[in-house]
């Protein structure tokens, strides 16, 4: 087979494990039965592989890449090979020594995470004493010139401060601020009815973030994305199956998402054992769901599956144990009713939450 | 409007370069990227903070003798605006 699309973008989880236990992580549910597998070299060598591909950015992600102790080495090796660099990054464990490092290495832009503008919230969803640090962190970011993209996953417990947290991105001198909604999988599927807010929440939040948007234009570039649950048509996930990105996980599964290798019957291959350029090009896994060959109704007929590509195939395996079929965030789905059931849930739930928080023992409650 | 006797620079979050697939130049940003045509890459390629809006414009004119100026103006300070209201490049006096 030979595909005339390339890749733009590589995401190299450099490791699952982090310090903090978010309640929507999303790594998958059994993160832990991926160690670090791949070594600096190797690393270096599928950032080399990835340029020649035609990838132009590479997310430095996890879990926390600031636990890789050779993290300077890659940001080095990820320069030398041409790509921009992201560091996403929870900003714990940082100081500001090895900021300074990381930005002689070539780090492009630095993304720091907090969970709210109330520390004891931030904390609580994180399942660490984590918010002090962060803005530490972030202030660090910019005192070393770096760009910095302040990111908040929005939910039903922080949704209703959009607008302290574009104040707060404000003072930090944020030159991004992601307004990223939880999206339904993983850890965030474990704790969905915590964390799924209301239409109406929604519909306010997503008005003071574009009045921001509008307000700081050129200054500071503003993102809302909203959660599949409410968006009646799905995205087009990951730009479609297999076309834009590579996600390589810590154990050295090349994927066409983040979560691919949730999903039940696919098999994966390693860059420990096949060039990016093969994976890329030849991979059942990738051809798995490009173009539209693969598709059923109500996809098969739809004038939109050039535009979402059926949405995303973790989520249809998820909710319905079914990988092929369309997307149930899509309205025309036969299974939407799952949707629409969630957020009902949403309305009536009103008892303080009781989060599952991400651990290796999947059931610790707190 | 950008004054003319600014000098735009790239801003620190952007970076030019060849994109060996299409041969042309990309300006990339955290997470997203811009393909040029040949007129975004010669402006993208002389904001460097050395020249003012109008010393661009000139450029553009002597390189391209056989367009109107008026044209090349309109397009030269669109394409600025463009790459500031996206927070790619800054402008000082």
């Amino acid at each position: 087979m030979t595909t005339t699309e390339r890749p733009y973008a590589l995401v190299a989880e450099l490791t699952y494990r982090c310090p903090l236990r978010c309640v929507y992580c999303s790594n998958p549910t059994n993160y832990m039965n991926y160690a670090d597998r791949l070594t600096t070299e190797d690393w270096l060598r599928v950032f080399g592989e990835a340029e020649k591909l035609g990838v132009l950015q590479v997310n430095l992600s996890g879990g926390e890449p600031l636990l890789r102790g050779d993290l300077i080495a890659l940001v080095r090796g990820a320069s030398e090979s041409h790509l921009y660099s992201n560091l996403i990054t929870s900003g714990i464990p940082l100081d500001r020594d090895r900021l300074s490092a990381l930005r002689d290495a070539g780090i492009n832009s630095v993304q720091v995470s907090i969970q709210d503008t109330i520390m004891e919230e931030s904390d609580r969803i994180a399942g660490k004493t984590s918010f002090e640090n962060k803005l530490q962190a972030a202030r660090w970011v910019k005192d070393c010139g770096l760009p910095l993209t302040l990111n908040v996953v929005l939910h039903k417990n922080n949704l209703d401060r959009v607008d302290e947290i574009v104040d707060l991105a404000e003072k930090l001198q944020a030159d991004r601020l992601e307004l990223a909604n939880t999206q339904y999988l993983a850890w965030a599927l474990v704790n969905r009815e915590q964390l799924l807010p209301t239409r109406e929440q929604l519909v306010k939040a997503r008005s003071s973030a574009m009045l921001a948007k509008e307000r700081l234009k050129g200054k500071m570039e503003i993102l809302f994305v909203l959660p599949d649950y409410y968006s009646d048509m799905p995205k087009a996930c990951m730009s479609g199956w297999g076309r834009r990105y590579i996600v390589v996980s810590p154990d050295g599964l090349a994927m066409p998402c983040h979560l691919a290798h949730t999903i039940r019957g696919l098999t994966f291959d390693n860059v420990l054992e096949s060039s990016l350029a093969e994976i890329w090009q030849h991979s059942a896994a990738f051809a798995a769901f490009r173009g539209n060959d693969w598709m059923s109704e109500p996809c098969r007929s739809c004038d939109r599956q050039s535009i979402d590509f059926g949405g995303c195939r973790c989520q249809a395996f998820h909710l319905t144990g079914d990988a092929r079929v369309t997307d149930p965030a899509c309205s025309l789905s036969p299974e939407h009713s799952i949707i629409k059931t969630a957020r009902l849930g949403a309305a009536e739930t009103l008892l303080p939450a009781k989060f599952i928080y991400r651990s290796a023992a999947r059931n610790a409650r707190a | 409007m950008i004054p003319l006797l600014s000098k735009p620079r790239l801003a620190t979050k952007a970076k030019l370069r060849l994109d060996h697939i299409t041969n042309q130049y990309v300006l990339l940003a955290p997470e997203k990227g811009l393909a040029l045509n040949r007129t975004g890459s010669a402006i993208s390629q002389l904001c460097t903070g050395a020249h003012t809006v109008e010393a661009i414009i000139e450029e553009l004119c002597s390189s391209h003798p056989s367009a109107e100026r008026a044209l090349i103006e309109a397009e030269v300070l669109a394409f600025l605006q463009t790459l500031l209201d996206r927070g790619l490049i800054e402008v000082k006096a």
